[in-house]
């Protein structure tokens, strides 16, 4: 059995909790998702299957609908919005982004569906809140971010160049609050039988999502500057990107700290060959032959314990330089170092460690008779399976399904 | 702390003005967490627990002083005074959490803790692979103390694959999962995140796995393990991307990728983050469609808004070099929050990049959501922390405390839920076993 199998979740479709229901319906919800006559616009979103435009064939789409059936209703329609409220009345859960006031204009906010279904759980994202008149405002991804911290902390140390934002971080940073939310909410009504309704803000989940950035400002009105591939930092600190050999780079994250780390970084130098080229190598060798843990703070003001850890960085700089990014980051992690290649996503996704976990996963589309790979699973969970259990619905695909199983005749 | 001290702290804490559950109990109090993430990565995942109700009981290692957590006694400090229970992150991650320690090199610290898991519903970790092992506590034997415990744990790349062995922080995660590559200008080196996006994000997953093995569990009465490797939870977000690779070839290593500022999917074009007058003052501007363009195009009323190359949709997509520079010029002679004025008011999505203080104490979306509670810490005194960004209409979160100090709770928490008298307790810390 799945950990959700049973829990019938409502999604109005939008860009803004697709991400949500299908992350509720690959651990085995039974996810409906409504869409209005013509289609939710993501189903016109790119990539397309062949670089095709077409109704059914938009890549992003295929992610995010994972694991849902689909129906078509019209809630402009008094017809359509009974139909709506039936839907509800089977269901435990519905994730919505409508603007602000439509729904209960339509008389389906949590007041009018809780009536129909009173241990609803409604699970409402918006970019500011239901309560907040800054959702009425359109907002892109991009906006959202914008507004609420990460972009200020990513970029490059010119800052005559733009901030950057982590594409799509506001749609997945609030939806994972949604999942959240709605899991939290499940457990509640498990004990005590009570459904409710959840207010999810985008820009509130982005403010909360920018680690020292906030906390600096929290606690001691400090602001962090942005700086090229590692922390914005209210002090500017060392690089930790290097270049390697095949013109990939590296992230060489904390560097070695400990005498255990010099010996192995030492070692590792020699049996590349590499030590002669280093000038700084005798700094190395003091590092691997020092007598208990380093004072960190005396890094900067005693010559000693500064020149080791110069040559440390030095001697992963010479490494890198000789080296391709992945052996630099095999090398690295086996003597001990918290090291990363920054790969593309496709590297990433074709790497043995991921494949030896399972990541890829085929789907069948028997829509285009063509078997997918997908990317697996966020999480291991040795007890309850995730599995994609059908491919993103078409249009209307199971309206009759749908419809027949709330006792309508076709 | 005594108990009276820490009622009065959970009733004058202004977290707790948030809405209150008609029962006074929180969404998650029927369920024990025994805890021992740590950084942000695990610790961000319980504090949602604790939020919501869960008795989160934190544990740590008295002989390292809880070093183990690099934020422990780490920045930022509150008026610069500096201490092990003055970690300003620290206090940000653990607010709402019970603190205790235990020295797990001594057999009673493990009797202790067998006690401990025996009345838990979960157990969660995030050290490197095997530290639990060690200690005599893998998922085996904490299933023989309690038959349907759920073991969550977090680490890099989790407990299973080639990989299982190898150190990381939230950089080296998010560079070996592609997503620091994802963010940058095209023909520089990857700007990154900026910041362990990944430990926030590893933590909420960690946090749903923890909550969807409850359910299962509250439907089944079966625990269970979850191997959360972080790389992999980072990976699922490239979903697109991973698609139009293994669909089309399309690597996203490409030239004139990436541009992250920019948005293919869809294809909006003005699309990016613009100069404004001022020291780093920037404005996100965002035309999803034909409306947005002319809306701004009126507000703008140059004529290079009317240039034929802008006229559709698509020229404007393929057009955005020449257009972006139109545009910069537009915004650099203008304030940050006059161009979002001005384009608020005509309808476009826009937004000034807020700095933090911005953002905080000066954006009133964010404190009339309340997302900056005080909590009350017992060294530090009043400190503002991250909360929540969610509002629940029956059991909404609060921080009933602040992160604990090192162990603060060690006899509350073994004296009312282990049965241990307050004399035992002292024995205990003089023998060094908490």
């Amino acid at each position: 059995m799945t950990a959700l199998t049973g829990l019938r979740v409502v999604e109005l479709g939008s860009e803004r909790v697709a991400f949500a229901a299908k992350l509720l319906g690959d651990m085995g919800a039974d996810v409906i998702l409504v869409e209005p006559p013509g289609g939710d616009p993501a189903r016109a979103y790119p990539p397309f299957l062949d670089d095709q435009p077409g109704e059914n064939r938009s890549l992003w789409w295929w992610h995010y609908n994972t694991s849902k059936r689909g129906v078509v209703i019209d809630l402009d329609l008094e017809e359509g919005r009974e139909r709506f409220r039936q839907l509800i009345a089977s269901a435990d859960i519905l994730l919505e982004a409508e603007p602000r006031q439509r729904l209960a204009a339509l008389g389906l906010d949590y007041d009018d569906l809780s009536a129909v279904r009173p241990d609803l759980i409604h699970v409402a994202v918006t970019p500011y809140g239901r309560g907040d008149a800054l959702s009425d405002l359109p907002a892109t991804d991009l906006t959202i971010m914008a507004a609420s911290g990460p972009p200020w902390s990513c970029g490059y140390d010119d800052h005559s160049l733009p901030p950057i934002r982590g594409p799509m971080q506001a749609l997945h940073t609030a939806q994972h609050f949604a999942v959240m939310s709605v899991l939290t909410a499940v457990l509640h009504r498990g004990v005590a039988g009570k459904g409710q309704f959840i207010d999810v803000s985008m820009t509130a989940a982005c403010n909360v999502t920018t680690e020292a950035a906030s906390y600096s400002w929290l606690v001691a009105e400090q602001t962090v500057q942005r700086q090229t591939g590692r922390h914005a930092s209210t002090r500017p600190s060392g690089e930790t990107q290097q270049l390697c050999a095949d013109g990939r780079y590296a992230n060489t994250g904390v560097p070695p700290r400990a005498p255990k780390e010099f010996r192995a970084l030492l070692a590792w130098l020699r049996e590349l060959g590499f030590a002669e080229d280093l000038p700084e190598a005798v700094f190395l060798e003091m590092g691997a032959n020092w007598e208990g843990p380093f004072e960190l703070s005396r890094l900067g003001s005693d010559d000693e314990v500064t020149a080791i850890f110069g040559a440390g960085r030095e001697a992963l700089k010479l490494i890198a330089s000789r080296l391709p990014a992945q052996d630099f980051f095999i090398g690295c992690q086996r003597a001990g170092l918290a090291v990363g290649v920054v790969n593309s996503p496709e590297e990433a996704f074709e790497d043995e460690h991921f494949k030896a976990r399972g990541f890829q996963v085929p789907l069948h589309h028997d829509d285009f008779d063509r078997t997918i790979t997908y990317p697996g699973a966020p999480y291991a969970m040795r007890g309850s399976p995730w599995a994609i259990s059908r491919r993103a619905p078409h249009l209307g695909e199971h309206d009759a399904e749908v419809f027949g199983e709330l006792g309508e005749t076709p | 702390m005594t108990s009276e001290q820490r009622n009065f702290v959970a009733a004058n804490s202004p977290a707790a003005t948030s809405v209150p559950s008609p029962d006074g109990s929180g969404a998650l109090s029927t369920f024990r967490i025994c805890d021992f993430t740590g950084q942000l990565a695990g610790a961000g995942a319980t504090k949602w627990l604790a939020a919501l109700g869960a008795e989160v009981i934190r544990i740590e290692d008295p002989v390292r002083q809880g070093r183990w957590d690099i934020l422990r006694g780490g920045p930022p400090y509150k008026d610069g005074e500096r201490g092990l229970d003055r970690g300003g992150a620290f206090n940000n991650h653990n607010a709402g959490k019970y603190g205790i320690t235990l020295n797990l090199r001594d057999e009673r610290a493990k009797d202790i803790l067998a006690r401990l898991i025996e009345i838990s519903d979960v157990v969660s970790e995030n050290f490197a692979k095997g530290v639990l092992e060690r200690w005599g506590f893998g998922y085996d034997r904490m299933r023989e103390i309690r038959g349907d415990i759920i073991y969550v744990s977090n680490c890099g790349f989790g407990h299973v694959g080639p990989y299982s062995d190898f150190k990381t922080w939230g950089p080296i995660v998010q560079a070996v999962s592609g997503l620091t590559f994802t963010n940058g200008l095209p023909d520089r080196e990857p700007a990154g995140w900026g910041y362990s996006y990944m430990d926030h994000t590893g933590g909420y997953y960690m946090a749903m796995a923890i909550l969807l093995a409850l359910v299962h569990r509250q439907r089944t009465g079966e625990g269970q393990w979850v191997d959360l490797a972080c790389t992999e939870s980072a990976l699922a977000l490239h979903g697109p991307a991973l698609l139009d690779w293994t669909v089309n070839g399309r690597p996203s290593r490409r030239d004139g990728n990436p541009h992250s500022n920019r948005n293919a999917w869809p294809p909006m074009a003005p699309h990016g983050i613009y100069p404004c007058m001022g020291d780093d003052e920037w404005v996100a501007i965002a035309c999803r469609d034909d409306g947005d363009w002319w809306r701004l195009a009126g507000l703008i009323a140059e004529p290079w808004c009317s240039e034929p190359g802008f006229a559709v949709h698509a020229g404007r997509v393929a057009n955005q070099d020449a257009l972006d520079t139109h545009l910069e010029r537009w915004t650099s002679g203008r304030g940050k929050f006059d161009v979002q004025e001005r384009l608020r008011a005509a309808d476009v999505p826009v937004a000034a990049v807020q700095k933090p203080q911005e953002r905080i104490d000066l954006d009133p979306s964010t404190e009339g959501f309340g997302l900056w509670p005080t909590v009350q810490h017992t060294v530090m005194g009043d400190v503002r922390v991250d909360g929540q960004p969610v509002h629940f209409s029956e059991t909404d979160w609060e921080y009933p405390r602040a992160g604990p100090c090192l162990g603060e709770h060690n006899e509350e928490v073994l004296t009312s839920l282990l049965g241990f008298t307050p004399e035992e307790v002292a024995t205990l810390a003089e023998e060094g076993v908490i």
